[in-house]
């Protein structure tokens, strides 16, 4: 008989990392449907391109920093970021800019800050902010219409050729999100006449949005789902939506000179920013009442860049602008400990 | 049905309760093993000393190791037999340590020495009852093994709720379950002698509602007690680990926290284990000491895990054999629980006071850990912590072994239960950081008191040397005062001592006396001349040849002038000399007085002699009669005065003697300081050093007797 030496606890609950990336990716799914639904095949070739530059990154680099690949692989954290940043790249953008903004979030935004929990940055809004400031046209240039305002729909072929070759042929589907058309013409229109847009009326069955509010309830759902799997908690993505929400309904009441409300929460990445993006544990604070100021300040940022910013959607900056924050919010959030009148704040004092 | 609000105590988490395997069978009692292991170290506070020698013969119930000091616990023979060895062996440690044990080799008749429980015990002292609970060496059976007379000498007027803890949250744990369920009224009654003690106001029971059976039994057993004078209720409780941690439990009960670094008796509350009211019940209903607990035998590699009476000292492998448990099985053996349990090595490690549980678990059921991943600061350890701490956030100061900060983050709150390492996703043994931290914080408070200490010792050492080097240069400074003045002095005299010395004015005398023979030879020369020149008629040449006679003969009368006054101050100089000289002792200033005093007796003669002839000189006698009279006075007081200095000249002794003394003082200060270091560092040169003092001591005594003698 050979005793184990081991210092309790002697049971763990069998949860593992790999299986909280498993349930996140789980989650996406409702989301990624809803996207291949209305917007065609794009985003699936552009999981499937980053996934791919994210593993093969991921492999080159355990292998640089001499650890264990299979044993990091297994964790599937490379391949959630590769899917977090697919789905958030515009669907019919070239390749290249899908490799780039992959591999460097692998690379640069993970592994030369030290590895999977190490990143003071999410990984996959860096990725993305880098193409989206590097390579503005094809960022801006690349989502398309509804396939309800497409004869014919998207075929695989033709977002491949897209994609990968040639990109003549784009501009018969391409179109500018709905947040991003609301605001231009609002300057000159007003919101009936906005609204009168294909891209907004649409067809009977979708009045408002066309697609978007089910690719908003999508993430919704899946988020719901690990809210309820304790994945994360309610703070981040209910503080998140409450300032935006507040935002709106204080600066952008009039829709005649403002993105309206509904817009903000369902026509952009505003439900995959406050359930997927946001909630990310490494890049996020962790105390309770930090989780409500983190998640807070992205709400405000992303309807302040929105607003007067000039770029179409704002999860992303907001988010990294946030993840600046998040260790010192977390300094002065801590909990009150058992026993103790006040809570710590701050860290302690160098005599 | 509960009467009473709960509250709910944050984090928490649900394992597996793996509680029903050790229920089906009720509590057997062992057979005798042959031979009993007790550590002389159960319970918290101070060793107990063992009372008791290889070859003694003992009796079940008679005491063999008595505490030492308040805070610690007798220990007595769980069965009768002889007492085999006294030595170490490996005891219940997480560390796998030994420790001294008393072997007891048992003689299989179990007889009891006479025990006598206290009659009429509700109507007695509650004094009375807390010298019984200590003398049968009962400690809390919840786990900690602190002493239960410890705890309830309490101040009775601060207790308001006395709880039982019988929760029993540990996974697999089933020993206060099946007590309750078998000896329910025992325990009332234990409960009854406690609140006899610390007359709370209520009592409360709190019990997991895992635990219906054993909750219905004390219900049921409560019916019995119609003078339920002091309130006693059971509480079911919902099942959530760590509820039985004492400060969660009274968070469930009373809705209040027991303060960071305080006692449950800081609010109101007293706390005890269900286990320890029985085991109180049975020690001043009966008499019986503490020799025995009930302890869950379990895990999948036993065929029939159940609960039993063990008596204390039993080894392990004795329980194992008891239920069949298949030894090539077992992967893990824990004593304790899942959660806070630790692993033996040692299957003879035996059965302690505190010793609820032995798991013997299989591969399966507990696999060994999985490689420990990268936190990804999910945060679910800190809404699984209890003691609402940041575990993560702990994990990394840990990690980087910043103290500072882990202290700052409350790591000292942190009980250890095990909950953020249950539920962390990246296998992460967050509690062995945690303890490796309390450790290491510990042993940083323990080395900068100890450096500290060290570094006032060594200002205390650094200000006396300055000091003594302050004094010692003002000795030295006044030594080279003394010797500067002396110096002066001397320096004063010498400058006196050529006008008066005898030989310089003697060779002055004989310059003196050359210059004079030049000059009177010059004279004669120039009167030679002048005779010269006046017969050769000369007259001019006459009367410059008269002007320089004129000019030597002035020389030559300078020149005899300077003779007599140098000639007058040799005579007078040594008279002062003389007189400086010779040196003043006692007998000389006698003898003046005495040559003075027969100077008087001669000279009062002669006036007499004067009066009777009625000389003329009478007068004259009457005068030099009075001169004498004031002369022997004037050698009187010189004397009286010169003895008078002579007596003072003790007092430079005392100086002295004092300055002794003082070096002597400061001589035993440092050998006590030398001493105390030592002392401090447990060095081997204490003894030595002890005798150094006293010899220095004993100096210094000699010196301050010394010393006070002279001052008489």
């Amino acid at each position: 008989m050979k005793l184990l030496t081991l210092s309790s606890p002697h049971t763990t609950r069998s949860f593992s990392t790999a299986d909280v990336m498993r349930l996140v990716i789980l989650a996406l799914i409702p989301g990624i449907i809803a996207l291949t639904y209305f917007f065609g095949p794009g985003h699936l070739i552009q999981i499937f391109i980053a996934a791919t530059t994210a593993i093969v990154a991921e492999a080159g680099i355990l292998k640089l920093r001499k650890r264990p690949i299979g044993f990091y692989l297994k964790d599937y954290s490379a391949l959630l970021t590769a899917i977090l940043l697919a789905i958030s790249l515009p669907p019919y953008a070239p390749y290249w800019v899908t490799i780039v903004a992959s591999g460097f979030a692998i690379i640069v935004a993970k592994h030369l800050y030290g590895g999977l929990g190490q990143n003071p940055f999410n990984p996959a809004m860096i990725g993305f902010a880098l193409v989206l400031v590097s390579f503005p046209v094809p960022m801006t240039t690349s989502w398309s219409a509804p396939s309800e305002l497409l004869e014919n729909g998207i075929s695989l072929s033709e977002a491949l050729t897209v994609i990968f070759s040639s990109r003549e042929s784009i501009d018969a589907f391409t179109m500018a999100t709905p947040l991003d058309e609301y605001k231009h013409l609002v300057a000159i229109s007003t919101a009936d006449e906005i609204l009168a847009n294909p891209l907004f009326k649409g067809t009977e069955q979708s009045q408002i949005l066309l697609g978007w509010e089910w690719v908003s309830a999508g993430f919704l759902l899946g988020g719901l789902f690990l809210l309820w799997k304790k994945i994360f908690t309610w703070h981040i993505p209910v503080s998140l939506l409450v300032s935006l929400i507040l935002c709106s309904s204080i600066f952008g009441w009039d829709s005649d000179t403002n993105v309206p409300l509904t817009l903000h929460i369902l026509g952009g990445a505003t439900m995959l920013g406050a359930f997927f993006i946001a909630t990310d544990p490494v890049t996020a604070s962790t105390t309770h009442l930090g989780k409500l100021i983190y998640g807070a300040g992205i709400g405000i940022l992303i309807y302040v860049i929105r607003t007067w910013g000039s770029y179409p959607d704002a999860v992303a900056f907001a988010v990294l602008l946030m993840n600046f924050a998040a260790p010192f919010i977390d300094q002065y959030t801590q909990p009150r400990t058992y026993g103790h009148k006040k809570a710590v704040r701050g860290l302690a004092k160098k005599d | 049905m509960n009467l009473i609000t709960l509250h709910e105590f944050k984090g928490g988490i649900h394992p597996p309760e793996n509680k029903e395997q050790s229920t089906s069978l009720p509590i057997s009692t062992m057979k005798l093993p042959e031979k009993l292991v007790l550590p002389i170290a159960q319970h918290i506070g101070a060793q107990s000393k063992p009372v008791v020698n290889v070859g003694d013969s003992v009796l079940k119930g008679e005491i063999i190791a008595q505490a030492q000091g308040f805070v610690s616990a007798n220990l007595h023979a769980p069965s009768s037999g002889t007492i085999t060895a006294i030595e170490d062996r490996v005891i219940a440690h997480p560390s796998g340590m030994s420790d001294i044990c008393i072997e007891i080799t048992l003689d299989g008749k179990d007889t009891w020495t006479e025990i006598q429980g206290i009659d009429n015990y509700l109507e007695a002292d509650a004094s009375e009852l807390i010298a019984k609970i200590q003398a049968s060496g009962i400690t809390g059976l919840g786990g900690a093994g602190f002493p239960t007379h410890v705890k309830a000498s309490v101040d009775e007027s601060k207790i308001d709720t006395l709880i039982i803890n019988a929760a029993e949250c540990e996974p697999y744990i089933t020993a206060d379950d099946m007590l309750m369920r078998e000896h329910a009224n025992a325990v009332i009654k234990g409960i009854e002698i406690i609140e006899r003690i610390v007359k709370p106001k209520h009592c409360l029971i709190g019990v997991e509602d895992n635990k219906p059976q054993a909750i219905a039994a004390l219900n049921e057993a409560l019916k019995n007690f119609t003078d339920n004078t002091f309130n006693i209720q059971v509480v079911a409780i919902p099942t959530k680990y760590p509820s039985g941690g004492e400060k969660q439990l009274i968070e469930i009960l009373s809705g209040k926290e027991v303060p960071a670094g305080g006692l449950p008796s800081d609010i109101g509350i007293l706390c005890q284990n269900v286990g320890t009211c029985f085991a109180i019940y049975k020690a001043i209903s009966k008499g019986e000491p503490l020799i025995s607990r009930i302890t869950t035998v379990t895990g999948e590699a036993c065929r029939q895990p159940q609960n039993f009476e063990v008596l204390l000292g039993t080894p392990v492998k004795d329980l194992l054999s008891a239920t069949h448990t298949q030894l090539e099985q077992v992967n893990r053996l824990i004593m304790g629980g899942p959660m806070m349990g630790f692993t033996l090595e040692d299957t003879n490690t035996p059965v302690v006071k505190s010793t609820n549980c032995i798991i013997a678990s299989s591969k399966q059921e507990l696999p060994d850990p999985a490689m420990e991943q990268a936190c990804i600061r999910c945060g679910m350890c800190t809404e699984a912590c209890p003691a609402q701490l940041l575990p993560q956030q702990l994990y990394w100061f840990s990690k980087s072994s910043n103290l500072e900060q882990a202290t700052a983050h409350n790591i000292a709150d942190c009980i250890e239960c095990g909950a953020c390492a249950y539920v962390c996703p990246s296998n992460i043994p967050l509690v062995q950081y945690y303890r490796h931290t309390k450790g290491e914080i510990k042993q940083a408070n323990a080395d900068k008191l100890k450096s500290d200490r060290a570094k006032e010792r060594f200002e205390a050492r650094l200000a006396r040397q300055e000091r003594e080097a302050a004094e010692k240069e003002a000795k030295r400074k006044a030594r080279a005062e003394a010797a500067a003045k002396k110096q002066a002095e001397k320096k004063a005299t010498e400058a006196i001592a050529p006008a008066t010395s005898a030989d310089a004015p003697a060779a002055d005398l004989e310059l003196l006396q050359k210059k004079l023979d030049a000059a009177q030879s010059a004279v004669k020369k120039a009167k030679e001349k002048i005779a010269a020149a006046e017969e050769a008629g000369d007259s001019d040449k006459v009367a410059l040849l008269k002007g320089a006679l004129a000019k030597s003969q002035e020389k030559m009368k300078e020149a005899a002038k300077a003779i007599a006054e140098a000639k007058k101050a040799a005579k007078a100089a040594p008279a002062t000399t003389g007189a400086a000289a010779v040196e003043m002792t006692p007998e000389r200033m006698q003898n003046k007085v005495d040559l003075a005093e027969s100077r008087l007796a001669t000279a009062k003669k002669r006036l007499e002699e004067a009066q009777a002839n009625n000389s003329e000189q009478v007068d004259a006698l009457n005068t030099a009669v009075e001169k004498q009279q004031a002369r022997v006075a004037e050698a009187k007081q010189a004397l009286a005065e010169f003895l008078k200095q002579e007596s003072a000249a003790p007092s430079v002794d005392l100086d002295a003697l004092k300055q002794k003394v003082l070096a002597a003082q400061t001589r035993v200060d440092k050998a006590q300081e030398r001493l105390d270091m030592a002392k401090q560092q447990e060095l081997d040169t204490v003894s030595a050093l002890q005798t150094g003092l006293e010899k220095q001591q004993s100096k210094l005594k000699e010196a301050q007797d010394a010393l006070a003698e002279a001052s008489k």
